[in-house]
């Protein structure tokens, strides 16, 4: 069953068409990985998904609901997370108050969300630094930060956007297994956004490949390596398939 | 922790200590006139603070609210001898109304903007009660004959709503109220995406804090027995002096406007008076002077005020000693 079904999706900037005639649906617990050149539209669509930008033209439906034109709030409330490429901690409150923020989402009493708040810190590896400012946490706790503010607020389905860059490899196994966990042990359904073709690759059921906004390629990251188009968006026109070196 | 009201054992002692103090003073009834008029700008501080301090949503218009809470308690008065009692309650109402019809416009802004939208929203209720004349006795303002002679009800009145209203910030910053607050005031767009209406929750603390400036505004003409809008509506003397306050004191702490609240009032009184009479003449005039200094100080040096940096002070002076004893 899908739980996110995206329909003839369209965003224009101006003359710049961002997002061009997408149609993607994600299925209920798989792991979907959204891949594409730098600029290919891959932030631009989690931003229409979570109605940070309006959209252009087409329908998003979360669990057979249309939640096109929905307000932001409104979609975190229906249980879609994000975390942010430019992570966006609340700087001056402390990592807990952070998560605890979220998760008032579903709770309503100082004790309800401090207790789900303290599940997610040990969840994402963050307990030792709960009472730091989060304005002071290195990056990769940031970027954990970001995954356990969204995580706090109960989503069913999880819209990760490179959480794994700018890690060290220990932090990168790290994140990606927390990421394994989200789904295996939490059922929450992931679209990750990543650069690095290794976790993404390891990581993800399917592939949804993008380019200048308009999908080039769908299916198992196998497949969607030796995809033609794929290699061509990656690395120009000249480098024909079978040229490639199989790592 | 988190059992009503809120209060840890030294704020009872510093409530204790307030109960008392205006007997203290029994013999000085100007003395107790500027212990409320502390306790006032308390109240206003604590209203300015929830909104400006923990929500991030700088208000440089805080006289609009005073001001209507004050003519809430003035108006019926004037044309159908209500008493101006009632103004504890419509004040407060009448200010909440106001908050929400302002919010609607301002909060379309952000940063400065919002900021310069609350002050004009100020300014432009201050026109308006001046020149309508038939609502609002205009310049000539509205007088009252204050029902006790004695200062001290006023001083207990006062302290109650300067409690009350301390004790509802504690409350609302340990409360989904407050995270969301502050989440708002740290990232609007982080806030959003946690399923945070911002919108919503930013008029909730705007409706909160003009509630509190409302009934301050309607104890201020129950007190004084006058109001007048150049007094109520006050860009300087109202909205200015509020957030020198909460700069001073500490902004976002639950303590900084009392402590701004008490050195604003007995700094300027000091300086005003000439050290209480003792000084030559000219002192006085350096009241605002030496108040506007005092600000650059704690801004320069103490960005978080005197709560909220309450450790460097504490280290600095704590270094002094050593260093005089070493």
């Amino acid at each position: 069953m899908s739980i996110l079904k995206i329909t003839n999706l369209t965003k224009n900037f101006g003359g710049l068409t961002a997002v061009n005639n997408v149609n993607l649906e994600v299925k209920e617990g798989e792991i979907l990985g959204l891949i594409g050149p730098n600029g290919s539209g891959k932030t631009t669509l989690f931003n229409l998904i979570n109605s940070y930008y309006p959209v252009s033209a087409g329908t998003i439906e979360f669990n057979k609901l249309d939640i096109t034109g929905k307000t932001t709030n409104q979609i975190a409330r229906l249980g879609i997370g994000r975390t942010f490429q430019v992570v966006k901690p609340l700087k001056r409150l402390s990592v807990i108050d952070n998560i605890m923020a979220g998760a008032f989402a579903r709770e309503n009493t100082f004790a309800g969300a401090r207790k789900v708040a303290t599940e997610v810190l040990e969840f994402c590896y963050l307990d030792d630094v709960a009472e730091m400012k989060a304005g002071s946490l290195p990056i990769a706790g940031r970027k954990r930060l970001e995954i356990a503010k969204a995580l706090a607020t109960r989503p069913s389905l999880l819209l990760l956007d490179e959480t794994a860059a700018g890690l060290n490899p220990t932090e990168l196994l790290q994140a990606i297994e927390i990421i394994k966990k989200i789904r295996g042990d939490l059922g929450i359904t992931i679209v990750i956004v990543e650069h690095i073709m290794r976790v993404i690759m390891t990581i993800s059921d399917r592939i949804h490949a993008i380019a200048q906004g308009a999908t080039i390629a769908e299916g198992t990251p196998s497949e969607v390596s030796r995809n033609p188009a794929v290699i061509e968006a990656y690395l120009g026109s000249d480098f024909k398939v079978g040229d490639h070196i199989h790592a | 922790m988190n059992n009503f009201p809120y209060l840890e054992k030294r704020e009872w002692i510093i409530l204790a200590v307030a109960a008392l103090v205006p007997w203290l003073f029994s013999f000085s009834p100007y003395f107790q006139g500027l212990l409320i008029l502390v306790l006032l700008w308390v109240v206003l501080g604590n209203s300015w603070n929830l909104l400006a301090g923990y929500t991030g949503q700088v208000s440089f218009g805080h006289a609009a609210f005073f001001g209507i809470g004050a003519y809430a308690a003035a108006i019926p008065y004037h044309h159908f001898k209500i008493s101006p009692w009632w103004g504890l309650v419509t004040g407060g109402l009448a200010a909440v109304i106001l908050g929400y019809l302002l919010g609607k416009l301002v909060f379309r802004l952000r940063g400065p903007y919002f900021a310069l939208g609350t002050l004009a929203s100020g300014e432009i209720l201050r026109l308006v009660f001046g020149e309508e004349e038939w609502l609002t006795n205009g310049h000539n303002g509205i007088f009252y004959m204050t029902t006790f002679i004695s200062k001290i009800p006023y001083y207990y009145l006062i302290l109650l709503i300067a409690v009350g209203s301390l004790v509802a910030v504690k409350a609302i910053m340990n409360s989904k109220l407050g995270f969301y607050f502050l989440s708002i005031r740290e990232d609007q767009e982080a806030a959003e995406a946690l399923g945070i209406d911002t919108v919503k929750y930013k008029n909730i603390s705007l409706a909160i804090s003009a509630f509190f400036a409302g009934i301050s505004g309607a104890f201020y003409m129950i007190y004084m027995g006058f109001v007048d809008p150049e007094v109520v509506f006050a860009l300087h003397s109202i909205s200015i002096i509020t957030i020198l306050v909460g700069i001073i004191g500490g902004v976002g702490t639950i303590w900084g406007p009392a402590v701004g609240a008490l050195i604003m009032v007995f700094v300027q009184e000091l300086f005003r008076s000439s050290f209480f009479g003792l000084g030559p003449q000219w002192i006085s005039q350096m009241h605002s002077l030496v108040f506007g200094a005092l600000v650059v100080v704690v801004i320069l040096y103490l960005a978080g005020g005197v709560v909220g940096d309450w450790d460097i002070i504490r280290k600095k002076f704590a270094g002094k000693v050593l260093k005089a004893r070493g």
